[in-house]
């Protein structure tokens, strides 16, 4: 049977190196000899890292290469059409019109400038000429409500600045509704996403796919976001095919080592602690420094830092918001304090007031016992050493113009206790330390990869000997494999140095991966504070529950348990059904 | 809104308020005696002191700056030695040329500057806006090229010069148009756009390289945007994802520096109005100069100050209008 609704032989797709000009022939092959079928109202998941090529691929089954420059060889037909040789009237039918496709960042992906209906109606009326303006609007509305908009007529005039994040992917899926498609490519379509709003648009692409009988694409970097919502998967690597089947096997037992790897770097919520390649030490008994065993708690060792009711305000008079209030939190010796929360919830600013980058409006902090929390800046100065943060973005919390070396020394000189051969010398130690080469030493940011960088990050953070490190989402920007990597430098970097942590991040499984204790951050208040165990496998608050059930398991099975679940806890609010045209 | 509005106003007045102190201290503290200023060469001394009294020059400095105020908010009377001449609000006193009100001088000149001012401008953006759209989505083309090369020429080369080429070329030689001379529009339509057509290129010239590059750099920066990637992958054409979002999102700084640079062209064309000899108030100020009436001077002065602080103003909120994103407070 020739009826595949997508159909991809031999697809190759080479993007023109930018350096070099004068060499025909190179470039980068993003995509090489990739071929797959998709049957109609199925669904593929396309896994991989990022470089992998697999938002390529997306693009190209739209030919959304066209007119960039990219070449691409091979044929792809979607719905019987051949798409990269068919003319542009009838590509832009396709595009659309049968095959819709949802971007991963919401944000940017509506005009600024118009209505959200306004956006919708006009690509209906793009692909439906004859529809009047009126007829476009109410299909718009229509398709609002359906993705879950509430109060679509009223909300469909509003821009997109005025949505939050989930409904801006609301919106677009609305778009691509709009038209009734055959197929949806969904290319990253929740990475932007909370967790609980990531598990509410799987859920909705879910139902979406069993109302229409649409066919589903689903590209994504999360083996959690596949699992639960596709028939097949095609795991890519390097622009090529490394395992393709139905996802249960895959996940299950996968035959490619690059597949087993993968699946053992991801971060398990259910797992005891070392999902992450090497365990990160275990909480007890801890190798605290001649620290004496504890009376009482978990974890043995001294009150390194302690905050009560922290509080911090935004805003002038009139529109002041409160980030975080009543935050209290106790980090001793050696132990590393879990700080999770959804965006929004306050955690970087209690990160930022922990290390006084930000000042607390009230609320004390102690270090050591000590008063810090109103200390100027030059009695604070002798102190900024001990309490040392590793930053998000490994790319941008690194001066592009400085080597890595002397980002690393900089902190060194800054002490002034050493003389300039000793500060290079423990330059160089630190960057062997976190895994680099000392010979790197005078090279660029721009050199290294993601992974690398968060190093030298890691390696500057070191320099002054803190006792406490704050990490904010050290590694929510990283793949999963180098994500295993950093956490488990961590864990090794704890160990041996005796260092305190607070681990920040949205991601629970990591969190639960590193940490000894957990505080769970909603809406600048702590909800939920205990032993990562306790908390993660008894969690008392509602919100917890809510977060927790909403992480993205790997079994296929379970996973559409979870969806059954919270399917049923959400039936009576789920709008009517928009009839597919 | 309507508070951000207020609140721009409040600080236009006040940044005038300063302005006009710093004007009128600079003229009147500066050497040479406005009374002598004020009469003529030809007075004698007796003369002199008879209009320094009028003038009131003899009081001390705050107070004549207090009188000045005054006459701009509620008029003021002045004594011409035979009767008393009224000179009502807002006045900034009487030219020393003449004794005619300097409010009703630069009232007269006002429709000649801003004919000048808002033709110029549709021109500028034409041809800047259209030479930038074009290098933007056709670049290298030669109308692209042959555009570009001229806005760049037009503003590396002075007025009076690009003027006085202009001149010599369109009325001298060729013949085509008349040597610019005012006509009110309230006229005749026709010949006032005739006769103000060479002033308004040679402000366009100079002005449009400028917006050429904006709008070059605004729209590539649009479309190179994720929501126009999604438009085009639902199916949109290409003309309509251009006219309809790139350029919907290019337009909002053009739209600002716009303002800003007709707030400008008030006080800013005198040479242009000098060399085409319009009586605007560029060349009004120019002649007070000149001839050190100081009156003029200072109003003029205020007058120009006033249209750059408004249109500033104004550009703020036209930006914060084309993009809802932008709070104003």
């Amino acid at each position: 049977m020739t009826a595949a609704l997508v159909e991809v032989r031999d697809l190759t797709v080479t993007f023109p190196a930018g350096d070099a000009p004068g060499t025909p022939g190179t470039g980068v092959r993003a995509v090489d000899g990739l071929s797959f079928t998709l049957a109609p109202g199925r669904a593929l998941g396309i896994v991989g890292e990022s470089g992998s090529g697999k938002s390529t691929v997306a693009a190209a089954l739209l030919d959304l290469h066209r007119g960039t420059g990219a070449r691409v060889e091979g044929t792809v037909r979607v719905d019987g059409l051949d798409v990269l040789t068919a003319p542009e009237p009838r590509l832009r039918r396709l595009r659309g019109g049968t095959a819709a496709m949802i971007f991963q960042d919401p944000l940017s992906s509506l005009d600024p400038y118009y209505a959200v209906g306004d956006q919708i109606a006009e690509v209906y009326r793009v692909h439906r000429p004859d529809a009047s303006r009126r007829t476009a609007r109410a299909r718009a509305v229509a398709a609002l409500d359906r993705v879950g908009i509430a109060d679509a007529a009223r909300r469909a005039r509003a821009r997109p600045h005025e949505f939050s994040g989930g409904m801006r992917q609301r919106a677009l899926i609305a778009m691509a509704l709009a038209c009734a498609p055959r197929l949806m490519i969904a290319d990253e379509p929740t990475t932007a996403l909370d967790v609980t709003v990531q598990a509410q648009i799987l859920d909705l692409l879910h139902d979406l796919r069993a109302e229409t009988g649409m066919g589903l694409i689903l590209v994504t970097h999360d083996l959690g976001v596949v699992a639960g919502g596709v028939d097949d998967v095609l795991v890519m690597r390097a622009g090529r095919a490394v395992e393709h089947g139905p996802v249960g096997e895959v996940l299950g037992a996968p035959r490619a080592p690059y597949t087993k790897d993968l699946l053992a770097a991801v971060p398990r919520i259910d797992a005891v602690r070392g999902g992450a390649g090497e365990p990160p030490a275990p909480p007890v008994p801890r190798t605290a420094p001649s620290a004496p065993s504890g009376p009482s708690g978990p974890v043995p060792g001294e009150v390194l830092l302690e905050a009560t009711g922290l509080r911090r305000e935004f805003g002038r008079r009139g529109s002041r918001t409160t980030a975080v209030q009543d935050v209290s939190l106790t980090v001793r010796a050696g132990e590393t304090v879990g700080l999770v929360g959804e965006s929004g919830s306050g955690k970087t600013t209690v990160g930022r007031m922990l290390v006084r980058l930000l000042d607390p409006t009230a609320g004390t902090l102690r270090y050591r016992g000590r008063d810090i929390g109103r200390l100027g800046e030059r009695e604070l100065r002798p102190l900024r050493g001990e309490l040392q943060m590793v930053f998000q973005d490994p790319v941008s919390s690194l001066n592009p113009r400085r080597t890595i070396g002397e980002s690393v020394a900089d902190p060194l000189r800054a002490a002034g206790e050493l003389d300039d051969a000793g500060i290079g010398r423990r330059a160089r130690e630190l960057l062997e330390r976190v895994g680099l080469d000392p010979a790197w030493y005078h090279r660029y940011p721009h050199e290294f990869s993601g992974g690398q960088r968060q190093r030298v990050g890691i390696a500057r953070a070191l320099a002054p000997s803190p006792r406490l490190l704050i990490c904010d989402e050290p590694v929510s920007a990283l793949d999963v494999t180098t994500q295993a990597q950093v956490i488990a430098l961590l864990g090794e970097l704890r160990r041996e140095l005796g260092l305190a942590m607070v681990f920040i991040a949205h991601d629970l499984a990591v969190v639960r991966a590193v940490s000894d204790r957990v505080a769970v951050m909603r809406a600048g208040r702590i909800v939920e504070e205990g032993p990562v165990d306790t908390v993660y496998d008894h969690p008392r608050h509602p919100y917890t529950q809510g977060l927790l059930a909403a992480v993205p398991v790997l079994d296929p099975r379970v996973a559409a348990d979870r969806r059954a679940l919270r399917g049923a806890a959400a039936q009576e609010t789920r709008p009517p059904s928009l009839s597919a045209t | 809104m309507t508070g951000y509005v207020l609140r721009r106003a409040g600080g236009a007045l006040i940044v005038l308020f300063l302005l006009s102190v710093l004007v009128y201290l600079l003229f009147y503290v500066a050497p040479g005696d406005p009374a002598t200023l004020a009469c003529g060469p030809r007075c004698n001394a007796e003369q002199i002191r008879q209009v320094r009294e009028q003038l009131n020059l003899g009081e001390p400095l705050p107070t004549q700056y207090l009188h000045f105020l005054q006459g701009i908010v509620a008029g003021r009377d002045y004594s011409t030695g035979t009767g008393v001449l009224h000179c009502p609000a807002p006045c900034f006193g009487l030219s020393y040329r003449n004794d005619q009100p300097v409010t009703e001088l630069l009232a007269a000149r006002l429709p000649v500057t801003a004919s000048l001012a808002f033709g110029a401008m549709v021109l500028w953006l034409l041809l800047g806006v259209g030479t930038g759209l074009l290098s933007a989505l056709r670049r290298g083309g030669i109308t692209e090229r042959v555009l570009t090369v001229l806005t760049l020429a037009g503003t590396a080369t002075p007025v009076f010069i690009t003027g006085l080429l202009l001149l010599m070329i369109f009325c001298a030689a060729l013949q085509w148009l008349p040597f610019p001379s005012y006509v009110p529009l309230s006229e005749d339509p026709e010949q006032w756009a005739w006769n103000l057509l060479l002033p308004w290129t040679t402000l366009a010239l100079l002005e449009s390289a400028k917006y050429a590059r904006l709008t070059r750099s605004s729209t590539l920066e649009t479309l190179a945007e994720d929501h126009i990637r999604t438009f085009r992958a639902y199916g949109v054409r290409e003309r309509s994802v251009i006219g309809r979002h790139a350029l919907r999102g290019a337009l909002p700084p053009v739209i600002a520096l716009n303002a800003v640079d007709l707030g400008t062209m008030f006080g800013g064309a005198m040479l242009t109005e000098t060399l085409f000899g319009l009586p605007g108030l560029g060349q009004l100020l120019v002649q007070s100069v000149r001839t050190v009436d100081l009156p003029v001077v200072v109003a003029a002065v205020l007058g120009i100050g006033a249209a750059v602080v408004l249109a500033n103003a104004v550009a703020d909120v036209l930006y914060a209008l084309a993009d809802r994103r932008v709070a104003l407070r």
